[in-house]
């Protein structure tokens, strides 16, 4: 052999994998989500990436659109009868699990009785219930939801997107018990998960599922409309490090770039092939949380005098800087895109703050100095920002506070104690809410008020109950507005915890794809454009 | 000699049993809750309880050791608090890529750093020894992640010549795998070059002041003989044993460099466990890092025998 053919021939053996992949780049998307997938049920994880995992496998009953409307989307359609005690549910034609099994009612039932148990809605549901069952065992395509009173709000309870989602899972594996996480991955979503490929916290695959019937007609939009996969692999590479990530998606490496640090968001914007757009217009909501069983913030005259002190631009800044594009002030207790948000009791928040007040104020509500317990998971960055700023807040005030400075998880732990913080518990500490969990009062779990059922922090709001209940009962959405309205002036009175602000984080992608749907990271109706 | 190695491999027993006992304490008595991270936020506190029951970790911390140490001694390192993967499997999944970084640093720090170290010894006072020094000072002084994201820069975003991130194993071809190996290797091989190549400069510098290295000068051999024959060969054992504290340091720096560069290592899989308090995998992922760390020191007391020829055991 010739020097010069040898040299030929190995720079086109090393030369191989590269041509390779470039073939098969195009079917493939190549994703970097925030986190690691580490729990793999979406009924036992409220966890965001669970979430986003689940929805390439399962498939919901009804999916949500842009407008907050749930559209059937595993069913042909649905009955309500005069009374609205009696819900008919009917599968449409084609829907088949990964296995190849067809999906039928039975397996219908003990999905939704297991995510029944789990999730706030869902259980509301389920209290309102007498009986769900498959029917017709001709088909084994109907489901029938027997109601001890109406529940008009039973199709949102089944199309909701946040923790938890009421995902279909076949019977064995929907049996499963709600607080035992399956080990089993068989959805009957547009793709199938290929476990065999996964590196735990580097990388997790998903393969289009050739037996995915999309629903016909409608427009996509969120989980509603039809899911059509274009890609025949999606494939999710875990970086801790966002500027390695973004880099990567400068260089053509990956495709989607879930949510880029907002310091190199000026960068990414400048880069003629990267699209920055905001996906999820409910974003994060910032709130600090107080402990209510023990000193000082048993006492809710301390909880209100502090609103007049809380400056939610300061925060929002500190953790997003200031451009204004990623973030919102004058954020009350439902999300600003909710139809719920309204400007009742805002002016606590709004009016010009004046600390030698909130001073006086807090003195005149009987605080004698006690020490604050103020949990920071320092190890996340704005975390971290939304301690400083409160501690900040808190020398102006003249508030005894301890910072403790821990990690996340520790956090996680300690806010589970209901022991007084000198032995162990807890005053205070901040983080963020998803967004789409203060659309409204079902899945609205800040604004729980009762007691130790409720959240950590559990506060007792007895007015707040009654009113999260009639707005279960109420007929139309002015009747729900105006309910909203009393809960969030209630809200102000008993101070379950205090709105920060609205951060609003911007996903990036490369600009050949096309389709990428609002909402959380979608999957399906996203293709490369040609050329 | 081979007494000795059995004495060692024996005494490798304590020492491990010593690392499991305090690795096990001291994450049960840190604080942090797989299971209230398990349960998540929606969860009540007897929801919590009952996660952590699941999970057998309400069960005395006592019984719990002795449970993880009977698996241990059956070879079985347990399974993952959050998917139930088996440790082993994790572990091994994770180790091509960390092993592959490890050698490729320890192949770019010793490629670079004898040569300097040897050169600045022979050029001792002159401007040459100077620049080496100048070169250990500032290996010293970045942190790995700054030369990381500089490479990135330069190499990726600039001239477009390495990709970003990531790991390609040898099977995806060796050009594949050289172009997600350079930049990593070089940003974590910067640090041990220094460290290396100042401690092959004192070694040195002390060996050439003998009256052998005068005598074999004398007696006409040439520069590199007597540089590499008589000098290196007796200034070896120092700086063999700043090689094994040079690869103990390496598994602190790849955790660093695994994050920057994306690379699915065992580095990676330490981090995500600690965060998560996944206890099992944490006291398997250390309980191999102290056995490697161990073999590395033997490996390296072993090497002395043939170094030294007076040194025996």
């Amino acid at each position: 052999m010739k020097r010069r053919t040898f040299l030929a021939s190995g720079a086109a053996l090393v030369a191989a994998p590269a041509i390779l992949r470039a073939q098969t780049k195009a079917s493939v998307l190549r994703f970097v989500p925030e986190a690691d997938v580490v729990i793999f049920d979406p009924v036992t994880s409220p966890s965001w990436q669970t979430r986003d995992y689940a929805y390439l496998i399962y498939d919901t009953l009804f999916g949500m659109d842009d407008e907050n409307r749930p559209q059937p989307q595993m069913l042909e359609g649905y009955n309500v009868s005069n009374d609205g005690l009696t819900w008919t549910l009917t599968l449409r034609d084609g829907l088949k699990f990964h296995d190849n099994e067809p999906v039928r009612a039975r397996d219908v039932v003990p999905s939704v009785r297991r995510w029944g148990a789990r999730d706030a809605f869902g259980q509301a549901l389920m209290a309102a219930t007498n009986d769900i069952s498959a029917t017709n065992a001709t088909n084994d395509k109907t489901v029938t939801i027997r109601l001890k009173k109406p529940f008009p709000l039973l199709p949102n309870a089944l199309a909701k997107t946040m923790a938890y989602p009421c995902m279909v899972m076949p019977e064995r594996i929907a049996s499963t018990d709600p607080f035992k996480a399956i080990t089993e991955t068989i959805g009957s979503g547009p793709y199938r998960f290929v476990a065999n490929e996964r590196v735990p916290g580097a990388k997790l695959v998903f393969e289009r599922f050739q037996g995915y019937v999309p629903r016909k007609g409608g427009t996509p939009s969120q989980t509603a409309g039809p899911k059509v996969a274009n890609f025949d692999r999606v494939e999710w590479t875990i970086m801790q490090d966002t500027a390695t990530a973004a880099a990567a998606l400068q260089r053509g490496e990956i495709d989607w770039l879930q949510t880029p640090n907002n310091d190199l968001i000026p960068t990414l914007r400048s880069n003629k092939n990267i699209v920055v757009r905001t996906i999820l217009p409910t974003g994060l909501i910032a709130y600090m949380r107080f402990n209510h069983l023990t000193p000082p913030f048993n006492n809710p005259a301390i909880r209100r005098a502090l609103i007049g002190a809380v400056n939610q631009s300061d925060y929002m800044i500190a953790i997003n800087g200031a451009d204004k594009s990623l973030w919102r002030d004058g954020i009350g207790y439902f999300a600003p895109t909710s139809p719920y948000a309204s400007k009742a009791g805002m002016e606590h928040l709004t009016s010009k703050r004046d600390y030698a007040k909130v001073k006086s104020e807090l003195q005149k509500a009987g605080y004698k100095g006690e020490k604050v317990v103020m949990l920071v998971a320092v190890n996340i960055p704005y975390l971290k920002m939304m301690g400083e700023v409160t501690a900040d807040m808190f020398k102006k005030i003249g508030m005894n506070y301890d910072y403790v400075a821990t990690d996340w998880t520790t956090v996680v732990q300690r806010r589970n104690k209901t022991e007084p913080a000198e032995q162990g518990g807890w005053n205070l500490f901040s983080i963020y809410d998803n967004g789409a969990n203060e659309l409204d009062p079902a899945s609205h779990l800040l604004l729980r008020g009762n007691g130790k059922e409720a959240q950590f922090g559990w506060p007792t709001m007895p007015k707040i109950e009654e009113l999260r209940s009639a707005w279960f009962d109420a007929k139309d959405l002015g009747q729900q507005k105006k309910i909203c309205e009393q809960i969030q002036l209630q809200a102000f009175e008993d101070v379950p915890y205090i709105p920060l602000g609205q951060s609003i984080p911007p996903t990036a992608y490369r600009k050949d794809l096309t389709g990428v749907l609002n909402g959380h990271p979608f999957f399906w109706n996203v293709r490369r454009q040609a050329g | 000699m081979f007494s000795y190695l059995g004495r060692r491999i024996l005494a490798t027993i304590p020492v491990m049993a010593v690392v499991a006992v305090v690795v096990f304490a001291l994450l049960h008595l840190a604080p942090g809750d797989p299971a209230a991270v398990i349960a998540g936020d929606q969860a009540t506190v007897e929801e919590v309880a009952k996660v952590r029951a699941q999970l057998g970790l309400d069960r005395p911390l006592a019984v719990q050791f002795a449970s993880w140490l009977g698996n241990v001694l059956r070879g079985d390192l347990g399974r993952s608090i959050y998917d139930g993967q088996p440790v082993t499997r994790m572990i091994a999944q994770r180790v091509a890529p960390t092993l592959a970084l490890s050698l490729c640093t320890l192949f770019v720090a010793l490629a670079v750093s004898l040569p300097l170290g040897i050169i600045a010894a022979w050029k001792a006072g002159t401007w040459i020894d100077r620049g080496v020094m100048g070169f250990a000072v500032l290996g010293f002084s970045f942190p790995v992640f700054v030369i990381g994201y500089g490479l990135i820069y330069l190499l990726s975003l600039k001239l477009e010549w390495l990709p970003v991130q990531g790991y390609a194993s040898l099977r995806e071809g060796v050009g594949e795998f050289a172009a997600h190996m350079v930049m990593p290797a070089l940003a974590l091989g910067w640090v041990l070059s220094a460290l290396f190549a100042r401690m092959t400069r004192t070694s040195m510098l002390e060996v050439l002041s003998q009256d052998y290295i005068r005598t074999a000068q004398a007696k006409g051999l040439s520069n590199r003989q007597v540089l590499v024959g008589h000098a290196l060969k007796n200034a070896a054992v120092p700086i063999v044993t700043t090689i094994g504290i040079g690869i103990a340091l390496l598994i602190g720096g790849v955790v660093v460099t695994e994050t920057v560069f994306a690379i699915p290592g065992v580095g990676l899989l330490t981090v995500d466990a600690i965060l998560r308090r996944d206890y099992p995998v944490i006291q398997g992922v250390v309980l191999v890092f102290s056995a490697v760390y161990v073999l590395i020191n033997l490996a390296v007391d072993l090497s002395y025998g043939f170094l030294d020829p007076r040194i025996r055991y």
